[in-house]
């Protein structure tokens, strides 16, 4: 039973930790907190839901074409609303992803309209007996993409050109841009990767929940992860994820009722009083 | 074009700036207390819901705009307000006269629970851990059902002051005008002194400000209590005149609305706070009488109002980020300095360098 509870907790947790994932990338890179995350993730669900119902693509190509089309639409997300910010303050640039969220869930309930749809993504949800627990393969599916997803993401940014020039550019634009990197181009790309990422997040959360046009509410407990695991580092926001997402499961059966829901944001009250700056978050620190 | 000459060091924080301003405000002053006479009762809601949003703009600006706190968890000081106000009158009978500060305190002091938490926190970590506390204050109003009744809500009857009752909405109007009207001068005498230097100080640079012998514990502190407490009357406001309160008008979009208000009015300014309850009251109302001129398509989508909602905010952002208040100023340094305006009076200095990481 608690084995269960900890593994759907960590199915869930990894889901947080995908969408946190796509916070991090962006956060690193350029300073600017995405609101908008789990309504991209809407987006890209909804992308495979249609290709695949409406459209009769098969599963697989169905999910490339929406991943493909989210990246287009994270680099003009990048182009059109966050380039002419560069440089402003945190709030204005909070308050341009909160706009940009309400724009993409209104749009996205005007396309897809209000209602709630089901759809399994292509898994089938039948428990798999691991000795002597029983777990649901659905949560192992999810375990197992997210696992593959950050090894991926690993190698990307540590062993490949581009990788290494994107983390280059968020340890330090200036040197960077002197180093011949284009930034520009690096945040760009990095809008693209976070808006992959979401869809991913997209549809493996839709086995487990709803198809809603306000699903991407669910983004926002992810910030809870990203700040434990001190929103600039990535293998913080997989940690915090899985922390948050097995904290929730637990509470939600062995605490009175209305704590699965608040959960997480008290674990993020408690953190953030101890440790300011998150489980792995490095202190920073501000010339005058 | 305008000269002004300054004989006194005190001028600079006299409440107004010219005689004429005065004269406009008393003219206003009076155009508002004649308004209920010339206008239906629908129009009056509205300008009673403007009131109300001017409060929460007020304190928020005060926040946000002001000392450079961002809060988005503002709609709980609202709710703690709104529910103090609800119980106090409803279930103990206490006159309203009492229970309208009572909730601006209860607001302040959940402004302190929530401000010395918060002393240690900045930008965006500030802006996440409030938006967190709006989600457990919300949770607890819907699993505390002995005090707040859950998700069936509070009803709540409009006040009775001595004689005078404020049941219709013209005569509500008076109450909540006679109420906007304190708290703008509270706040515009705030501002001009110390302390409201210490937060304008505090904004612009925490370090700069604390070497200069102003307490961060002290002021941010201070400034979310303020802030809470103007939240937490404008909720009593709220409360009495919708005659229910539930859970569903206390949600993170409400806090999110609260900033998009000074956001959209001007960061920063008094008159900001006005502007954008009134844009923010009226957008809604312009969408839905727009509706029939527009094509079938859009004129009929259940989410054009926030898409639009969602729209304004990012064109603020990207073209005005100084709000309506900033685009009336501008105007106005334009006729005032009339052939020697320059685009680049008003530039913003944006910063390209980033925190530095040790």
């Amino acid at each position: 039973m608690f084995l269960q509870i900890v593994s759907s907790g960590i199915a869930i947790g990894c889901i947080y930790a995908l969408i946190a994932l796509g916070f991090v990338l962006i956060y690193k890179a350029s300073e600017v907190v995405n609101f908008a995350q789990g309504d991209l993730m809407m987006i890209g669900a909804f992308l495979v839901y249609s290709a695949v119902t409406h459209f009769h693509v098969p599963f697989i190509p169905a999910f490339l074409i929406a991943v493909i089309i989210m990246a287009v639409l994270g680099k003009g997300i990048d182009r059109l609303l966050l380039r002419p910010l560069v440089g402003e303050q945190a709030f204005a640039l909070i308050m341009a992803t909160i706009g940009l969220g309400i724009l993409i869930r209104s749009i996205g309930g005007m396309i897809w309209g209000y209602d709630t749809f089901s759809f399994q993504a292509g898994i089938t949800d039948r428990p798999v007996r691991m000795g002597s627990v029983a777990l649901s393969s659905v949560h192992i599916w999810i375990i197992a993409v997210t696992l593959l997803l950050i090894v991926g993401l690993y190698y990307f940014f540590n062993r490949t050109k581009t990788g290494v020039s994107m983390e280059a550019a968020s340890q330090n634009q200036l040197a960077a841009y002197l180093m011949g990197i284009g930034v520009k181009k690096v945040f760009s790309n990095i809008w693209a990767i976070s808006a992959m990422v979401a869809t991913v997040a997209g549809v493996l959360l839709t086995p487990l929940q709803f198809l809603n046009y306000n699903m991407g509410f669910v983004g926002l407990k992810a910030f809870p992860a990203a700040v434990l695991g001190g929103f600039g580092s990535i293998p913080g926001a997989i940690v915090g994820g899985i922390i948050i997402g097995v904290s929730e499961s637990i509470a939600g059966v062995y605490l009175p009722e209305g704590f699965k829901e608040i959960f997480a944001w008290i674990i993020l009250i408690g953190v953030l009083m101890i440790r300011p700056e998150g489980i792995f978050g490095i202190q920073e620190r501000k010339r005058v | 074009m305008r000269f002004e000459k300054r004989m006194h060091y005190l001028e600079d924080v006299q409440l107004f700036r010219y005689r004429s301003d005065m004269a406009w405000y008393i003219l206003l002053l009076l155009l508002l207390l004649a308004a209920p006479a010339a206008m239906g009762t629908y129009w009056v809601s509205l300008l009673i819901q403007i009131g109300i949003y001017i409060i929460v703009a007020l304190g928020l600006n005060l926040l946000s705009g002001y000392t450079g706190q961002v809060s988005l968890g503002h709609a709980a000081f609202f709710a703690v307000g709104a529910y103090t106000s609800a119980i106090l009158t409803g279930k103990y009978s206490i006159p309203f006269l009492l229970a309208l500060p009572a909730s601006g305190v209860a607001g302040a002091a959940a402004g302190l629970v929530v401000g010395l938490p918060a002393l240690r926190l900045k930008g965006l970590y500030l802006a996440i851990a409030t938006m967190g506390f709006g989600f457990i204050v919300e949770e607890i109003i819907v699993q505390w059902e002995s005090v707040t009744n859950s998700v069936n809500g509070l009803m709540v009857t409009r006040p009775v002051i001595g004689p005078i009752s404020f049941q219709s909405d013209k005569s509500y109007y008076y109450l909540v005008l006679a109420v906007v009207l304190i708290m703008v001068l509270a706040i515009k005498n705030i501002l001009r002194t110390p302390t409201g230097r210490a937060f304008i100080a505090i904004r612009d640079s925490e370090i700069a400000a604390e070497s200069m012998g102003v307490s961060l514990t002290v002021y941010k502190t201070a400034a979310f209590a303020i802030s809470a407490f103007y939240a937490g009357v404008a909720g009593s406001l709220f409360a009495h005149f919708m005659f229910f309160i539930g859970p569903e008008n206390f949600t993170i979009m409400e806090s999110i609305s609260f900033l998009v208000m000074i956001l959209v009015g001007g960061l920063g300014s008094v008159h900001g706070a006005v502007f954008g309850a009134v844009f923010i009251t009226f957008l809604p109302e312009a969408i839905s009488l727009s509706r029939g001129y527009l094509p079938a398509v859009i004129g009929e989508q259940a989410g054009l109002q926030s898409a639009v909602y969602g729209l304004v905010l990012l064109l603020f952002i990207r073209f005005e980020p100084l709000g309506l208040y900033g685009r009336w100023l501008k105007v106005k340094f334009y006729f005032e300095n009339f052939p020697f305006y320059k685009k680049d009076t008003f530039r913003r200095v944006r910063k390209f360098h980033r925190t530095v990481k040790q």
